[in-house]
């Protein structure tokens, strides 16, 4: 059995301990916010933040993460309220099919908390996430919002 | 919280009784508050719901995949009804009860831009009836004619007494009113909720990760399979040995499906995935286990000069006024393979007993989905039910429902209990109905002046309707081949007059499944004809804006121009920079794209601006067109430098991201739009768009390279100067 920190709180996961992260966050836990998207870390469906580090869950043997600090995107929100980078994703009207969005948004938070004003090669450095709707340029738009609010 | 709801006429439970499924059971909850309490809810007529409370259910018929249909479609009704939009909420109707209430909702299908263009008519209506009758119920309630009261954000008014009322507290008495027989509908120039950049009614959800797409549908009991079909479209499934993998941990059963694939079902994903990668498994590939790539670019090659061509569009006589032509040009290109590549791999949950058949999937084809049920199951349609979920996107992919089909019969196979059937993206990369591969030659003469004389384009390559809809050829013809190029018609007419033309098509179908991929024909076909456009300007010594204005009718020529102005075309650009353009007529909208691209002496494209116009006669949402434009870009994008779907062995060889790569942010160009409605039409723009992105960067680079780029993906071409 796996004893993880997930969103400030400790869960415990009994589960194949080569078992990636994604998966049990979906399928073991009920957080379905993290997408799957690729399976190879291509893609960046499946961010979560790991010691606030931008990861990409489906890569992440259980047995790796350790009490390092998870966070998924169910845990952004603080009583129902939004963040400010959701707050600037809303103003934004960011998503199209919104699949890939919460993957967008985790990386989009790590990006923040280590440039607190980045520029446009920052963005395009950090978030390689893929979007096949191609909200690229609104996603852009709300991480400088983001940034400023 | 749950709601459980009987699509009767009238009235609607909606409780907090829990039931299995919960809000996945296809309806959006409409109390958000989760509230266990009952209340009486009144549905006005298919479209209309109405809460004592205010509270508006718009249903949507068609499936929102990101395209914002669902948010236009409710500023459609919602303008009609004359409600408040903050009190506005949405659900689906489901497939089974549309065939039951004899297709109330109509038309189910998403896809081909169609949403909006379609069913705007009867939606408004629908918004018009109900608006027409909760008014009517006021009034009798006063005792006053009709005719002297009014609606405006939900609530009704009768203007020489001031007295007011909700719609919440009139709908149980509208409902019982008999609908009006004509409703008169709003001039578009007199919106108040349509017409407006209103943002999206499903967006928070989308940042909360509270959105439940099909991958996400979950129920008690509920297991879990991975399937592996055959590599080679039409192999068979040969054997496997389940004994190997069937004592893993967690692994419930293995189960072939349809002589071509097989399964394993298990308590979570990753063990059936796990046990799936550990199957042994022997597949007989027939025939088609030979074919290799270069053997459907010789098919294609073939049928470039066949004496043989079902024709698309003819004008005068092509052929002799090019061979009377001061001067000839031509040109072949063509275009690959290319894969939808949605973010949510195709999946969907089912749950089969002797007697009921329920499944949990995102469709773009709810009424197929259905149908695709009832088949797998054997079950008539009234024992069958499709419950649409979010889609992680669309694309034309999830309008074949070839997965629902699996996942019914792998459900069949453990009667009773729910499983939910999920791809890895390989076995998504490798099984689909891919854009078709196509070639084109083109061939023009000029008189000596310039002047385009005849034009013959001869399409060689694989027609969708002979893969999907065969019976929907027509005398062995393919309409759809042509789009862009239609002599006539609201669709995809062909924009330029030509005094001799011949359009024809040279029908190849290779071995893989071909269908319907965002922009359709219209993708390649504006390729080939815009780049052969600046082709043929250039021959004549002409500027390629000037050389289209002179043949483009009025509308194309309009927006054409309307991108070029917003452009700057033909003004100065920043050092090294080179403007291409293109326009085309696609699902009803008249669109143009100007790019902005440079080329580095390494051979470093980038292209900084597209500037794109749409006349789409109306515009619903112009926040939701100005995305679809800036998306559909990135889809165009995507497939003109790097989408590529090959073959060997039979099978297709790439398997994901990595082998089939897409754009991401850092090649995102700044996308400028504008919106140019003409009115007196309903144009689509989810997918016209895309048709401009290729060409008009194609003949930008052109521009500064002086290298004609006729084969796509772009990632195969040398751009450096002197290469």
């Amino acid at each position: 059995m796996a004893v993880l920190n997930i969103n400030g709180k400790s869960v415990n996961a009994t589960v194949d301990p080569r078992t990636p992260l994604l998966w049990v966050l979906r399928d073991t836990l009920g957080m379905t916010g993290t997408k799957y998207g690729c399976g190879i870390a291509q893609c960046g469906a499946c961010t979560v933040l790991i010691d606030g580090m931008a990861t990409r869950s489906c890569q992440v043997a259980i047995n790796s993460v350790g009490n390092r600090k998870i966070t998924t995107i169910e845990g952004l929100s603080v009583d129902g309220k939004l963040n400010k980078i959701q707050a600037a994703w809303v103003e934004h009207d960011v998503p199209q099919c919104g699949y890939c969005q919460s993957g967008m948004i985790m990386a989009a938070t790590a990006l923040l908390a280590a440039k607190p004003n980045p520029t446009d090669a920052d963005i395009d450095a950090a978030m390689t996430n893929i979007c096949r709707c191609g909200t690229y340029q609104q996603v852009r738009e709300a991480i400088h919002t983001a940034a400023k609010a | 919280m749950t709601i459980q709801t009987s699509l009767g006429r009238r009235n609607f439970l909606v409780s907090g009784t829990a039931v299995a499924g919960g809000l996945s059971l296809g309806f959006r909850l409409p109390f958000t508050d989760g509230a266990a309490h009952a209340a009486e809810v009144q549905e006005l007529n298919a479209w209309v719901v109405i809460h004592p409370d205010d509270k508006v259910v718009i249903r949507i018929a068609r499936s929102e995949m990101g395209q914002g249909t669902l948010t236009g479609l409710a500023q459609l009704v919602a303008e009609e009804l004359e409600c408040d939009w903050a009190k506005v909420t949405w659900e689906y109707p489901t497939p089974g009860e549309n065939v039951k209430r004899n297709r109330i909702w109509k038309n189910f299908s998403t896809g081909g831009s169609r949403g909006i263009r379609e069913s705007n008519e009867y939606v408004r209506q629908g918004g018009a009836m109900a608006r027409e009758m909760l008014i009517a119920a006021a009034a009798a309630d006063w005792k006053v004619p009709a005719t002297e009261c009014s609606a405006a954000k939900s609530i009704i008014t009768h203007k020489s007494s001031g007295r007011t009322v909700g719609f919440g507290k009139v709908a149980e008495a509208a409902a019982k009113l008999e609908p009006p027989k004509e409703v008169k509908l709003k001039d578009p120039k007199d919106w108040q909720i349509a017409g407006k950049p209103i943002k999206k009614l499903d967006t928070l959800e989308k940042v909360t990760g509270t959105q439940i797409y099909g991958i996400d549908f979950t129920m008690p009991g509920m297991l879990i399979a991975a399937v592996k079909a055959s590599p080679v479209n039409g192999g068979k499934l040969k054997s496997f040995d389940a004994a190997k993998v069937e004592k893993m941990p967690g692994v419930k059963k293995v189960v072939a499906i349809d002589g071509n694939a097989v399964a394993v079902v298990a308590e979570t994903y990753w063990t059936a995935k796990t046990a799936l990668a550990a199957l042994p498994v022997e597949w007989d590939f027939g025939k088609n286990g030979n074919v290799q790539q270069e053997d459907i670019v010789a098919m294609l090659k073939e049928g470039l000069d066949a004496p043989e061509a079902f024709v698309g569009n003819k004008v005068g006589d092509a052929k002799t006024a090019i061979d009377g032509a001061a001067k000839k040009v031509t040109a072949t290109y063509s275009f690959p393979y290319q894969h939808h590549v949605t973010m949510e791999p195709m999946n969907a949950t089912a749950r089969y007993s002797a007697d009921k058949c329920e499944v949990w999937c995102g469709t773009q084809n709810g009424e197929a989905a259905l149908a695709a049920t009832s088949e797998a199951a054997g079950l008539p349609i009234a024992k069958c039910e499709v419950y649409k979920q979010m889609l992680g996107g669309g694309f034309g992919r999830r309008g074949r429902a070839d997965y629902v089909r699996q996942a019914v019969l792998i459900a069949k196979e453990m009667p009773g209990t729910p499983v939910k059937m999920i791809w890895s993206r390989e076995e998504d990369m490798t099984h689909c109905q891919y854009h078709p591969t196509t070639m084109c030659k083109l061939t023009g003469g000029l008189d000596k002046d310039g002047n385009l004389v005849g034009l013959h384009i001869r399409i060689s390559g694989q027609s969708i309707l002979a893969s999907l809809l065969p019976q929907n050829l027509v005398n062995g013809m393919d309409p759809a081949t042509f789009q862009g190029f239609a002599a006539s018609g609201p669709e995809a007419t062909y924009g330029y007059t030509v005094p001799n033309l011949l359009i024809d098509h040279a029908m190849r179908n290779p071995h893989l499944t071909a269908g319907f991929w965002r922009g359709v024909n219209v993708n390649q076909n504006t390729v080939y004809m815009e780049c052969f456009m600046d082709e043929l300007a250039e021959a004549a010594g002409q500027d390629p804006l000037a050389f289209r204005m002179k043949l483009l009718k009025p509308k194309y020529a309009a927006v054409l121009k309307a991108a070029a102005d917003k452009a700057g075309y033909g003004k100065p650009l920043p050092a090294g920079r080179f403007h291409g353009l293109a326009q085309v007529m696609g699902y009803g909208s008249y669109v143009a794209g100007v790019a902005e691209v440079s080329v580095s002496p390494e051979g470093q494209m980038k292209v900084h601006k597209i500037t794109a116009a749409t006349d789409s006669g109306y515009v619903v949402n112009p926040a939701q067109i100005e995305r679809q434009v800036a998306g559909s870009f990135v889809y165009g994008l995507s497939a003109a430098l790097y989408g590529e779907i090959t073959v060997k062995d039979g099978a297709v060889e790439q398997t994901n991201f990595d082998s089939y790569n897409v754009m991401r942010m850092n090649e995102m160009p700044v996308v400028e739009t504008a919106l140019v409605p003409s009115g007196g039409f309903w144009g689509g723009v989810g997918e016209p768009t895309i048709a401009v992105a290729a060409p008009s960067v194609l003949n930008a680079i052109a521009k500064a390279t002086g290298k004609r780029v006729r084969n796509l993906p772009l990632m195969h071409h040398e751009l450096k100067k002197g290469a």
